[in-house]
């Protein structure tokens, strides 16, 4: 079995629904002949042709509309946003058509738009966010972000077939830093299940997308001086897995969240939240969390550096937690 | 619904000389007018729920716009989808929605099309082929082009129709919409009703351009232009664009000439639109001009009108009796209806 990388594994899970699937079709700028800015969809257009790979006018709005029109008529597109930062574009499409159309009048909206996201990429205010606390409080969407290759291709599968509209954000900076061997089997990731990453006793870190690495790379540097982390990677944030999140907190009874967003209203504030209502007795120490600091994000390395945190805060906030 | 086709040979009896009428068989003719009268009798009969304090949100006339929806949906087939907007009820009502539909949805009942979770025709149906608007004007555009697009990808020969108003076309979702149809070439018609105001605002504050139909040629698509308060004249505009998109020739975009006769809502009294502009229009309403042109021809007579306006009341009564009796919302089991 040959490796495959996080993309690679994103593009082989839409080809299979796209070969699965007749009402399943690819909507996005430069997802055609160019087969998109990252290449998530390269090959399609000579495979699957027009319209079904469909290159659009650069409009996040109707890329996005068009999408909501075609769901409610039986069709599952997969929009690209070329960067999730784009998505602004294309804000009032998913939170006041998509989300709110079957809670309104009934029709299902099986369509999935994808979210290149995050930083360590270098690549500005405009290239790098990671979005996802705009969409998390908007209920009638669904917010996945896988951060392994497995992940990568057992949730756009399950995105695909699911009857909601899912946003499904995928890690630049894990496009192909990430190799795995995958299975030749369906894989789906169900949608709602978060996994558990890595187990330990001391301290539980909650995470998602890429802070799931750096938080992997953190507890393997602690396991030498002596502190089990146990990590939890959430794969989906709505719907949020709670028993998961409780039962990790119960075991180890110290938490510490990270995520990559900025962290003044971020989705790690709502996980927090949670643990305190449903948790507060497991806890023997304050809950942590771990997110960029609240500027824009920067372009210059010094500066996006600075900004985000890395293995370093994350061994930190662990490791006080622990000794608290 | 009785969807008439040209019929050469329609002419009825004691028909007198009226050469746009005579391409057209009788019971179509006095299908639009009775279709417009049934909207016009539901229009008042929810300002009269209103006034009676039984309405739980504001209610939107669509008087004196009626031809702009009855005449451009008679141009469709009952598979086509419409996409109406607030001063669209005569196209829900032409497209076979049942009325004690909409006015569950005014009175906000738990068997209406959304049970009591949004209101008055702020609903869709996909059983009669109808998408729910939402209040962001400009949004349904795209979307309409999204259910043309999947119409085009399945090789469906149906066309999706929809509306925008003058205020409304400046929305970016309007460009981004019909630009976004024009390269695809879908099967989708753009009626702007150009009725001069948006809420307090006239159309000389919306645009610098001369007209509003300008714009398709910026896209490279079809425009039209047409008297919005002459039925017949909206039924074969949007014929021929609704023709051309399900040929496959691609979108129009149609600005409809007419006038909003009422204040944006029924708080709004209107104070700022000139008196003389609704005793103008006031004489050119399209009900009345389409009954005069029908009583020359000989289509129509006393008798007939009465008739007809006996039928709508009967109608809307029943339906305004079937929607009151319906229950109202529990309040239960919300949750578990936001996901499908
Ligand atoms: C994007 C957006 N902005 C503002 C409003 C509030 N609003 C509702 S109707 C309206 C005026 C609309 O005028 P027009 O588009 O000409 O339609 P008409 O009421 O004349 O039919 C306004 C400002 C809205 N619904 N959507
Ligand atoms: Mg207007």
């Amino acid at each position: 079995m040959s490796k495959i990388t996080y993309i690679g594994a994103l593009r082989e899970g839409m080809r299979e629904e796209l070969l699965r699937d007749e009402s399943v079709f690819c909507i996005g700028e430069d997802i055609g002949t160019y087969g998109g800015a990252f290449r998530a969809t390269q090959g399609f257009l000579e495979e699957f042709g027009r319209p079904r790979i469909l290159d659009t006018p650069l409009s996040e709005s109707a890329i996005i509309g068009a999408c909501v029109g075609a769901a409610i008529m039986g069709m599952r597109p997969v929009a690209e946003m070329q960067f999730a930062d784009f998505v602004t574009g294309g804000f009032n499409m998913l939170v006041n058509f998509a989300a709110k159309v079957h809670y309104r009048w009934g029709p299902s909206v099986p369509m999935v738009v994808r979210l290149p996201c995050g930083g360590g990429t270098r690549g500005g205010p405009f290239h790098t966010t990671n979005p996802e606390a705009w969409f998390t409080r908007v209920p009638g969407l669904k917010v996945v972000a896988p951060a392994t290759v497995r992940d990568a291709k057992g949730l756009i599968k399950a995105a695909i077939r699911d009857d909601n509209p899912v946003l499904y954000f995928e890690h630049k900076y894990l496009y192909r830093r990430l190799k795995d061997e995958l299975p030749d089997e369906d894989l789906i990731t169900p949608i709602g299940k978060a996994r558990l990453a890595r187990e330990g006793n001391d301290v539980s870190l909650i995470a998602y997308g890429s802070m799931v690495h750096y938080g992997g790379q953190a507890a393997a540097e602690l396991e030498q001086a002596g502190i089990s982390v146990e990590v939890l990677d959430l794969r989906s944030l709505v719907p949020l897995d709670e028993e998961a999140i409780l039962a990790t907190v119960a075991k180890t009874n110290r938490v510490v969240i990270a995520h990559e967003d900025t962290k003044t209203g971020g989705f790690g504030g709502e996980i927090a939240a949670r643990i305190a209502e449903l948790g507060f007795e497991h806890l023997d120490a304050p809950i942590r969390r771990v997110a960029s600091i609240d500027t824009p994000v920067p372009h210059a390395p010094q500066l996006e550096d600075a900004f985000m945190p890395g293995v370093e805060d994350l061994k930190q906030a662990l490791k006080e937690t622990v000794e608290y | 619904m009785g969807k008439t086709r040209r019929s050469p040979d329609g002419k009825a009896s004691g028909r007198k000389e009226d050469a746009a009428l005579a391409a057209y068989d009788e019971m179509f003719l006095l299908g639009l007018y009775r279709d417009m009268a049934r909207t016009r009798a539901l229009d008042d009969r929810i300002e009269a729920l209103y006034k009676q304090g039984k309405l739980v949100a504001g209610c939107y006339s669509s008087r004196g716009q009626e031809a702009c929806s009855v005449g451009s949906t008679a141009s469709l087939r009952p598979d086509d989808v419409i996409g109406p907007m607030i001063r669209n009820l005569g196209s829900i009502v032409r497209h076979g929605v049942p009325l004690t539909l909409v006015l569950r949805n005014y009175l906000g009942r738990a068997t209406g099309p959304t049970k009591g979770r949004d209101g008055s025709s702020h609903f869709g149906s996909l059983q009669h082929n109808m998408l729910g608007p939402i209040s962001m004007l400009g949004a349904l555009i795209p979307v309409c082009a999204g259910a043309a697009l999947a119409f085009q990808m399945r090789g469906e020969d149906r066309v999706a129709l929809t509306w925008i108003g003058d205020g409304g076309s400046n929305v970016g979702d309007f460009h981004e919409g019909l630009n976004f149809a024009g390269v695809l070439k879908l099967p989708m018609v753009l009626i702007l009703e150009n009725n001069k105001w948006a809420y307090s605002t006239p159309i000389e504050y919306q645009t610098a351009a001369k007209n509003f139909v300008c714009r398709a040629e910026g896209y490279g698509i079809r425009g039209a232009t047409v008297d919005g308060n002459d039925v017949l004249a909206m039924y074969e505009v949007t014929r021929e664009a609704v023709d051309r998109a399900r040929a496959g020739e691609g979108p129009t975009l149609i600005e409809a000439d007419t006038m909003r006769m009422r204040g944006h809502a029924i708080h709004d009294d209107a104070k700022y639109v000139p008196e003389e502009m609704f005793e103008t229009w006031e004489q050119r309403d399209p009900i009345l001009l389409f009954s005069q042109r029908l009583r020359a021809a000989g289509l129509l007579d006393d008798d007939t009108v009465a008739k007809i306006r006996q039928e709508v009341r009967a109608e809307v009564d029943e339906a305004t009796e079937d929607a009151t009796a319906q229950p109202l919302p529990d309040g239960k089991g919300e949750i578990d209806e936001v996901y499908a």
